[in-house]
């Protein structure tokens, strides 16, 4: 069965969603849990993306839910309403980063001249990803992601975690397409360095 | 043309988004035959994009989305009717979410296609990431508005999503079917 189109321009999914929107601005409140349900999930996981604590993420996770919900007529049609609600939570995420944080010092990386380029470390073969339980997997990937410098994570959650594309993810965070660019090659290489199995990172190789 | 080490690292983010032209294209795909240290990056990356991009990671404490609706019900202007209805909501979330594969991705489907009106992607690079839906059957650039939002998503590669039966998405695939329709 082919995808579903209400017009040349927008996809179904996207049509019932800007009708949802438009009864809850008209006073049907109660639809707004029908509204953001799908997107629950990636706001949790934003949050703990950038804040790397589960307290503080499902803290600020709820508060992005409410300020959208107390500014949904504020939401214009011409973006997406997952983008905008992703924007909302990356803010409250900086927001309460900064007032906790205010004189940690930034990791090595956030220092480095971004323009430089990025060598590889490790050259292991890596042709598999050595299957683990999800728990264990899921705990390393945030460790290696809490190492990365926070500008770095920032782009990389939001396009190759919540899958934007680079035009939105260079208008939710207030950057140029071109450093999404920069900064997500860093991110992505430098995550693979925290987790290939050569320098004793994450994984261990299975059975090599 | 011929491209070096350097070179590759530097522009192997872009090639991973089938954002480099095509003559670049063939270059580095042309390096990283030769070259082990390649494509050990090459995969490397792959991979971090693969097990970041797999939504069914995505996991929330337990009752985050009862207290999440609970929150909002304070805040909304008077309004108790949905009491029954968060609970429902509530329950189904917290209900654990299918087995977790990190090495193959779940339900391999065979190679025939899912839509009646496939096309073949032989003009979209083999390497890119895309964007798949589980119960959808069109491969994605990441952002394409006409992703499926409400199911899980994942990220492999093209070749691999041709293989498991997804088709290109005519829209945001559009500039590489071009090059190739007959």
């Amino acid at each position: 069965m082919p995808e579903r189109v209400t017009s040349l321009e927008r996809p179904a999914d996207q049509f019932n969603e800007e009708m949802l929107i438009r009864r809850v601005r008209d006073g049907e409140h109660e639809l707004f849990y029908d509204l953001i349900r799908p997107y629950e999930r990636r706001v949790y996981a934003a949050a703990l993306a950038i804040l790397r604590n589960e307290a503080d993420a499902e803290d600020v996770a709820q508060e992005a839910v409410l300020k959208a919900f107390k500014h949904i007529r504020q939401f214009r049609a011409e973006s997406r309403f997952s983008t905008w609600l992703i924007q909302i939570t990356v803010n409250e995420a900086r927001m309460r980063r900064r007032k906790a944080h205010a004189n940690i010092m930034e990791p090595i990386a956030d220092r480095q001249d971004e323009e430089g380029n990025y060598t590889p470390r490790d050259f292991a073969d890596w042709r598999e990803i050595p299957s683990e339980e999800r728990n264990e997997v899921r705990q390393r990937l945030a460790e290696a992601l809490a190492e990365l410098g926070q500008i770095y994570r920032e782009v990389f959650v939001l396009r190759d975690m919540q899958h934007l594309s680079i035009e939105e993810t260079a208008k939710a965070l207030g950057i140029s397409t071109a450093s999404v660019k920069t900064r997500l090659l860093r991110a992505r290489l430098m995550l693979r360095d925290l987790l290939a199995p050569g320098l004793g990172g994450a994984w261990s190789m299975t059975g090599k | 043309m011929v491209v070096s080490c350097e070179e590759v690292w530097r522009e192997i983010s872009n090639y991973l988004d089938g954002e480099v032209e095509p003559t670049l294209r063939v270059a580095i795909q042309e390096h990283i035959r030769g070259c082990k240290r390649c494509t050990a990056v090459l995969d490397g990356t792959r991979n971090v994009l693969q097990l970041y991009g797999d939504e069914r990671m995505l996991e929330v404490p337990l009752g985050f989305s009862q207290r999440l609706h609970q929150r909002l019900g304070e805040n909304m202007p008077g309004n108790r009717r949905s009491f029954l209805g968060w609970m429902v909501a509530a329950a189904a979330a917290c209900l654990v979410v299918g087995s977790f594969e990190v090495a193959r991705s779940s339900a391999f489907r065979g190679p025939q296609l899912r839509s009646e009106h496939a096309q073949p992607g032989t003009g979209v690079p083999p390497d890119m990431m895309v964007v798949v839906s589980e119960g959808g059957k069109l491969f994605h650039a990441a952002g394409c508005p006409f992703i499926h939002k409400k199911t899980k998503l994942r990220m492999i590669t093209a070749a691999e999503a041709s293989r498991q039966g997804y088709s290109p998405c005519v829209r945001c695939m559009k500039k590489y079917l071009v090059a190739t329709a007959s």
